[in-house]
């Protein structure tokens, strides 16, 4: 569903790249967990698969398309395709839930009729129904993140980018999101999502594809946030400090990223 | 349901803006009042250049009845005199100064007197019988009036012998400056006009850059993003651009018909319908240019 090739992205030409030669393949209907510091190249990822940015090199494939082969204005079909949330949520403050989630659907052409039916089905599945006429500021940040995600899926996207979207929540209602996430996921909807929080991710046991300074250190399915094959006994910053420290003289690409994926999902 | 969707967005963006947009009205206004202006001086150049203005140079008028010039003591023209006339023009003599010549009988001249006056009250009291018939003369150099005049001034027969273009071109001088001096106040006005769409459709791409960016990521087409702005500056333009040519037509109607007509009222006006022709190239300039001054700024800071 997405397939990075060997991509680079610089954003200045004195600094090291933003990604680093990436490699990397997500399949239809997987769920994804992007984790690494700040910096490391999380959210480089999804504005290149988004095309808000070209890679400077090598090729990103959304749906089997080379997002550099399509032209400008057809990139709002590849954006229709790809649900997006945000930790800050970007809700229209003046709008109630329903005329914010009907919003995605009518700057598409959508018809009335089909909003009317669609948005409130939507909001069933993010556990919003009877909400439909509150404003964003009558919700608590857990509501408002729900109506986030049933916007970014009114659309019925294939795939679903998520950056940090609990990043403002609280544990507890973290969980009821990354409940939502997944039910999302369940119904064929490939969801990826750059996080900081490591309890959702020990919780949710998914694929775990880790960044560091622009390379892709591990990529683990049914992992955890921080690797159990390296380095035992080491705090997460006392990791993350070394990792700085081994800056300058970056591993040739393989020997540091540690392939603990099936077999069945390298292929390409 | 698109449609429906921009013209809420327009209408929303022309609220939130509405100092702006008034701003862009009255700039849009004033300016396109001088082209306007410009405009309206040109069409009554034309007005007064009457039938012959720009088809020949000289005029030799023959007697009328109402005609007290010396030459006339005998009475109007006879058909001889006119002859005669005709005769000399086309003698070498004449005819070396002369491309070709013309005769308006006194019919001609009243159909030609009835279109230049035709916004005038006048018209209903001249009749075929006191307008002179005459000779219109294209001359080959029209330097060389002087000749004419001097040959066809003591001829029997002939009332005056007029350089059209002295008595007009002082005149007219003025009123091309005149349009002029309009068109560099409306250059410069236009110019702010710009700027000034410019400037608002910066402003409310600013104030609504929340909506677009979302717009934007569920994947809105160009256009259904980027319309309701440019049309929010062309909107704008085209109030300016009414009230602009609504004014030309005040100015015509109230001014020109109700008030220098009675002061002059041999002299040929433009009437207030015709100033109506200028009102679509006005409206025109407003849309282009506030068409391509908010496309240019979107393309700046509206990132689709």
């Amino acid at each position: 569903m997405i397939r990075f090739e060997n991509v680079t992205k610089v954003y200045d030409q004195t600094a090291r790249p933003a990604l680093d030669k990436i490699n990397l393949e997500i399949d239809r209907g997987e769920f994804a967990f992007l984790v690494g510091a700040s910096g490391s190249g999380k959210s480089t990822f999804l504005r290149l698969v988004l095309k808000e940015d070209r890679a400077s090199s090598g090729a990103v494939y959304v749906a089997g398309q080379n997002v550099a082969n399509i032209s400008s204005w057809r990139v709002p079909r590849l954006r229709r395709g790809i649900g997006v949330v945000f930790q800050d949520f970007r809700l229209l403050p003046q709008k109630t839930v329903f005329a914010n989630v009907a919003f995605a659907m009518q700057v598409i052409g959508k018809s009335r009729s089909v909003i009317r039916d669609t948005v409130p089905e939507v909001l069933k599945t993010v556990g919003l129904e009877g909400k439909e006429n509150r404003l964003p500021h009558e919700l608590s940040g857990g509501e408002q993140q729900r109506v986030a995600i049933a916007r970014a899926v009114v659309n019925r996207p294939g795939i679903l980018l998520a950056d940090e979207p609990t990043g403002n929540l609280d544990p507890t209602t973290s969980m009821g999101i990354m409940g939502v996430l997944d039910k999302i996921n369940q119904n064929g909807t490939t969801v990826v999502m750059a996080t900081h929080d490591d309890d959702i991710v020990n919780e949710m046991r998914k694929r775990v594809v880790e960044l560091r300074n622009g390379i892709v250190i591990r990529d683990e399915a049914r992992a955890l946030y921080t690797s159990m094959i390296p380095v035992v006994g080491q705090s997460r910053r006392l990791r993350d400090a070394s990792g700085r420290d081994a800056e300058p003289a970056p591993d040739p690409a393989g020997t540091t990223r540690t392939e603990v994926r099936d077999a069945g999902e390298n292929q390409l | 349901m698109r449609l429906q969707f921009v013209l809420a967005e327009i209408g929303s963006g022309l609220r939130r803006n509405l100092s702006m947009v008034v701003s862009v009205i009255l700039v849009t206004f004033v300016s396109l009042t001088f082209v306007g202006a410009a405009g309206m001086l040109q069409l009554q150049i034309n007005q007064m250049k009457g039938y012959w203005y720009d088809k020949v140079q000289v005029a030799i008028f023959l007697c009328s009845d109402g005609s007290t010039a010396t030459g006339c003591a005998t009475g109007p023209a006879t058909p001889e005199q006119q002859d005669n006339v005709a005769k000399l023009l086309a003698s070498p003599a004449v005819s070396q100064y002369v491309n070709d010549f013309q005769f308006e009988s006194k019919d001609d001249a009243y159909k030609h007197f009835k279109e230049q006056f035709s916004n005038s009250p006048i018209v209903d009291s001249v009749t075929p019988d006191q307008l002179p018939a005459s000779f219109r003369i294209n001359m080959k150099d029209p330097e060389k009036y002087q000749i004419i005049s001097e040959t066809f001034s003591s001829q029997a027969g002939v009332e005056t012998v007029i350089d059209q273009r002295q008595l007009l071109e002082r005149l007219f001088s003025v009123m091309n400056a005149a349009s002029l001096v309009a068109v560099s106040v409306a250059g410069v006005m236009i110019v702010c006009a710009i700027l000034l769409i410019a400037t608002t459709i910066r402003l409310s791409a600013f104030s609504r850059r929340r909506e677009t960016g979302i717009m934007r990521l569920v994947g809105a087409s160009k256009i259904v993003i980027q319309l309701p702005f440019i049309l929010e500056g062309v909107i704008a333009a085209v109030i300016g651009a009414v009230l602009a040519s609504g004014t030309l037509w005040a100015v015509a109607h109230f001014f020109l018909g109700g008030y220098l007509s009675k002061q002059y009222p041999d002299t040929a006006f433009i009437s207030a319908g015709q100033t109506l022709v200028l009102a679509p190239a006005l409206i025109g300039l407003g849309v282009l240019l506030a068409g391509v001054s908010s496309l240019l700024t979107l393309r700046r800071y509206l990132r689709v």
